[in-house]
């Protein structure tokens, strides 16, 4: 039979089919071919045939409790469900009869009876199911009488900042409580009562106190006005829609931007969103609000040096003079005095046009990006061990796991969309190993989901882990040697295999050290050998450590070893912090690589890119960032362009960085508003937020998503097009007159983004590189018959224990990390309403320590390291081990990387921001840094006020 | 750059390669991730640092590749 076209306006009822089998059945008047496991529902909405329903959605499993979808199916006896009853051969089934038409004005006669009459002033006019069904079963009166008991006058929860909960609209149809057990995983809802005095309940508390992680789910399950976001009750129904991508996490959901003319009413999950299949999380679903701050930077500034007042300026005067400064610094002290640094919170062309810029026009390779102080480890360990620098799945791989080895990450807060399909995965069966030294909210905190063997390790050890394991595999017999001699090389193998069956390497002899049981590290093992398709997901928790790139190459080693790689299922699996951190990588913003991976010392690689843009480009590599600033530290770096990337609040060693940039004569920051670094800075560029440009993210499976212009820039112009002007300053002329010309330019000199362009992301919704003549469709699997290297190459990994080691005076391991409702520097959530989450950042402490230490939960405690020293409030909590204490990076004023060291990763300069010496002490007061930091920016802050004052004075006389 | 920065970066890069069995083609692994990664003014401020000062502070694997392999 023909490919079932499925159309993502239309709501099945109930979820699509698996089954490859195939049955035809007759629905009213319509013969319809479908698989053998759906639902007659589901059958007839294919058909064409529209059955009344209200509990029933396609995103959810059956729950039969309406009463609407009733049907009737000859030589059967009753009315039965349609949402619960599955097809079969030759069945005739009838939607549309007296008897049912009957039975279903009687069943919405009793949904209205317990209804408020307000359609015309309730914030769902016109888009509520309950209305539409009235409307469907020809609902005429209601012979009940609205004096009986009823639930009118129950108490609206407004609790939460985004969304409302009004009990007197629901219907009880459950679709909330099982969007948040099915599609979220997190079981906050439950039904309280019975009969009559069954209710939505979040366990007896406020929403914002419950358990409910505000994913959104429950809202977009709702058939009634019940549960509704807040700015549609305020603002009124959107009038279009325009599909984007979201700006926050590496999971890259696909959302529709429901609009009201240039005004964001809602974002909704997309239904058929590549990533995503329609979920969302907190941050993407509502913490949007920051894009139309108050403290958004709309205009241009230049001064010339950071303690004077911001002037406001044009865009041609502070392009013009940031071109003026750089050509000046160039002929000054060279091109080795300059250089730029992109974010993962740029789009592909943005940094693809940026890094061109500091190749071609500032003549030198020092171009970093973000990742250098996440996944670069990545980039390098995968590229050496599988020949390419990106995962090996698709996200929907996880739904073929029968192990989890969830190592260095905490999915629920950093990945919540994909986090929950793990979950679902989980809840299936499939059994959970968890590596992580704190208690992760998978480990035994989510609802149904418990990880089989939790290997709490002390920061640090992971490689020790890693060849533990390795030790058991091969020790045991458990390698897939014919996997190994066919797939990988095999000398390399030997090598490999001969040191970590060293006994040293053994978990007997490593156990004390990494804090776990011999017995658990054997136990784990052997799952993960042999417990059928395994997949290893990773996160920061591997690569920002000493270790990082070896960690990430001893991950590769498993997989390897055990034949877990290059089919569904299995796989290597980063899980990339920020929305485009592989997109970054991939557009070559490292400074030893060009777009596609490929060394700057590679002369054919060169030569096409000399040729493409016009200019000698250099075969040396750039500066890293911590190069940079090691360089301007010592006054031979003085300009720097950072688009879009705050490093002094998120890079290590804060004074260090501050240092570093007041070193230089020239920092250009372009952004959103006035952030940690461009306090700094002599140039500030406005950025456009992601709502106001076009181009694309790729997230963490490789998948090319489409970002849209919904709206205007605010600053006039979408971030590439700044570039651009800077470039065309520089006397190097950009011609793109729009985002779509520079990925075809990618698409030209990047063999894995050949058959990329925005027509075919259109046409496909997103695509997974590489897609090019071989993969035209593109590629959610990778290395499924080869390496991408040719064959996989085993390196041996010898434990190194770092140098940031715990002694008297500092006597404790910090650890940092995120949380669900707060992102990266917090730039962008902190102005949202997502700080009623998370206010400030917390030291977590273990009891034992608090007690040895007088602190209590609450109490301000400093916390010093070898780099310097700050304060947070105490949270006492055996999340964290005794000896580990944790914290989070998202509010400046805390401080979090004054603490963290220039420690890095060996063969990335990744900062070791998960292992920091400390002590922890009760204190009173701030810190020295938190005193200093607070004047300085309060004055940094009054001095672009300053520039808004003027620019409404100005816009006031003129 | 301060010498003592790169020197731990350097002896690092060693670190990883010590338990290499042929020391002689880990010599030229250790050369081939400077040649690959350091800047160029890096590379000439470790290879005077072996020259001018014996290479103090550097793993004598890492000396050696230095000595042997590295692109300035």
């Amino acid at each position: 039979m023909d490919e079932i076209k499925y159309s993502p306006n239309i709501d099945y009822g109930t979820p699509t089919g698996q089954s490859t089998k195939h049955v035809t059945l007759t629905i009213d008047d319509r013969q319809v071919t479908v698989p053998d496991d759906v639902t007659i529902m589901h059958a007839a909405a294919l058909a064409g045939v529209s059955v009344p329903k209200l509990c029933a959605t396609d995103s959810l499993e059956p729950f039969g409790s309406c009463r609407l979808c009733l049907v009737e199916i000859e030589g059967r006896r009753g009315y039965p469900a349609s949402c619960t009853t599955p097809v079969a051969e030759g069945l005739k089934v009838h939607t549309q009869t007296p008897k049912l038409a009957d039975i279903r004005r009687g069943t919405m006669e009793l949904y209205i009876s317990d209804h408020p009459l307000d359609c015309l002033t309730c914030a769902t006019n016109g888009d509520c199911e309950l209305q539409d069904m009235a409307g469907a079963v020809g609902l005429r009166e209601v012979r009940y009488g609205y004096e009986g008991e009823n639930h009118l006058q129950s108490v609206k929860d407004e609790s939460n900042p985004y969304f409302t909960f009004d009990p007197a609209k629901c219907i009880v149809c459950s679709r909330c409580v099982r969007a948040c057990e099915e599609t979220q995983g997190t079981f906050a809802l439950t039904i309280e009562g019975r009969g009559f005095d069954s209710k939505v309940s979040p366990g007896n508390k406020s929403f914002l106190d419950s358990e409910c992680v505000s994913c959104g789910a429950c809202v977009q399950a709702c058939p009634t006005a019940t549960l509704i976001e807040k700015k549609v009750i305020e603002a009124g129904t959107p009038e279009h829609v325009v599909t984007t991508t979201c700006a926050y996490c590496g999971v890259g959901c696909s959302f529709d931007a429901e609009m009201k003319g240039e005004e964001v009413i809602r974002m909704v999950p997309t239904k058929h969103g590549g990533a995503n299949h329609g979920h969302s999380c907190v941050k993407g679903r509502f913490a949007w609000g920051y894009a139309t701050h108050r403290d958004r930077i709309t205009t241009p500034m230049i001064r010339k040096n950071i303690k004077d007042p911001w002037q406001p300026v044009s865009w041609d005067e502070a392009i013009n003079y940031a071109a003026s400064e750089l050509t000046r610094i160039k002929a000054q002290y060279g091109s080795d005095a300059m250089g730029g640094i992109t974010s993962s919170r740029c789009t592909n062309e943005e940094v693809y046009v940026t890094q061109k810029l500091i190749r071609a026009v500032f003549g030198v390779n020092h171009v970093d990006t973000c990742a250098r102080v996440c996944h670069s480890p990545t980039g390098y360990g995968l590229k050496q061990t599988l020949g390419e620098s990106a995962g090996t799945q698709t996200f929907d791989s996880v739904m073929a796991s029968d192990v989890i080895f969830v190592i260095g990450a905490n999915p629920t807060d950093g990945h919540p969309v994909f986090a929950s399909q793990m979950k679902r995965r989980l809840r299936q069966g499939a059994k959970l190993i968890v590596a992580d030294p704190r208690e992760i909210d998978l480990v035994a905190n989510s609802p149904h989901v418990r990880a089989d063997y939790h290997l709490k390790l002390r920061p640090g050890t992971n490689v020790a882990l890693i060849s533990a394991l390795s030790h058991v595999i091969v020790t045991e017999g458990l390698v897939q040697e014919g996997f190994v001699k066919e797939r990988c090389e095999w000398d390399s193998f030997v090598e490999w295999r001969d040191f970590v069956a060293q006994p040293q390497n053994s978990p007997e002899a490593l156990s004390e050290g990494l804090g776990v049981s011999a017995e658990d590290i054997r136990a784990a093992a052997r799952l993960y050998a042999t417990g059928g398709n395994a997949a290893i997901y990773y996160g920061l928790g591997v690569t920002e450590h000493s270790q990082g790139s070896t960690t990430v190459m001893g991950i590769a080693n498993l997989a390897m070893a055990t034949a877990n790689i290059g089919r569904d299922g299995v796989g290597v699996n980063p899980l990339r912090g920020q929305n485009n951190v592989q997109g970054s990588c991939d557009m070559g913003s490292m400074p030893h690589e060009f777009p596609g991976y490929r060394h700057v010392a590679d002369d054919a690689t060169r030569a096409l890119f000399e040729s493409a843009w016009g200019r000698p480009l250099s075969k040396e590599p750039g500066l890293r960032i911590p190069n940079m600033l090691d360089q301007a530290c010592e006054g031979s770096f003085k300009a720097l362009y950072c688009v879009g990337e705050d490093i002094v609040q998120s890079d290590p060693n804060t004074q260090h960085v501050t240092h570093a940039l007041q070193q230089m004569e020239c920092v250009i920051v372009q952004d959103l508003f006035l952030n940690e670094t461009a306090m700094y800075a002599h140039v500030f560029f406005p950025g456009a937020s992601f709502l106001e440009k076009s181009g694309t993210f790729t997230n963490a499976e490789r998948r090319i998503s489409p970002v849209r212009r919904v709206m205007a820039p605010k600053n006039g112009y979408e971030d590439w097009e700044v570039t651009v002007k800077l470039s065309n300053a520089l006397g190097y002329p950009m011609h793109y007159a729009h985002a779509s010309e520079i990925m075809d330019e990618i698409a030209k000199l990047t063999p894995t983004f050949h058959g990329v362009s925005f027509k075919k992301i259109d046409e496909m919704g997103s695509v997974q590189w590489p897609c090019n003549d071989e993969t035209p469709q593109g590629t959610p699997i990778m290395h499924i018959d080869v390496f991408v290297r040719g064959k996989g190459k085993f390196f041996i990994t010898q434990y190194v224990p770092t140098t940031e080691k715990v002694n008297a005076r500092f006597p404790l391991i910090l650890t940092t990390g995120r949380i669900l409702s707060q992102y990266n520097v917090g730039a962008q959530t902190r102005r949202t309403d997502n700080t009623a989450w998370h206010a400030e950042d917390m030291l977590e402490i273990h009891p034992h320590d608090a007690e040895d230490r007088g602190i209590n939960e609450g109490d301000w405690v400093g916390i010093s390291s070898r780099a310097g020293e700050t304060v947070l409030r105490a949270k006492v909590t055996e999340r964290v081990q005794v000896g580990v204490v944790y914290t989070t990076f998202h509010h400046p004023e805390s401080g979090a990387n004054v603490i963290t060291t220039d420690s890095s990763d060996w063969a990335t300069n990744c900062p070791e921001y998960k292992v920091t010496a400390v002590q922890v002490t009760r204190v009173s007061q701030l810190s020295d840094w938190q005193k200093h930091y607070k004047t300085f920016s309060e004055a940094q802050i009054a001095f672009a006020n300053k520039t808004r004052e003027a620019k409404v004075e100005s816009v006031k006389i003129g | 750059m301060d010498i003592q920065r790169l020197i731990s970066m350097a002896n690092q890069i060693g670190d990883f390669y010590e338990s290499y069995p042929d020391q002689s083609h880990a010599q030229q692994d250790i050369a081939g991730h400077l040649n690959k990664f350091w800047a160029l003014p890096m590379r000439k401020q470790i290879a005077q640092h072996v020259t001018e000062q014996g290479g103090f502070g550097l793993h004598p694997q890492v000396q050696n590749a230095i000595k042997s392999y590295l692109l300035v």
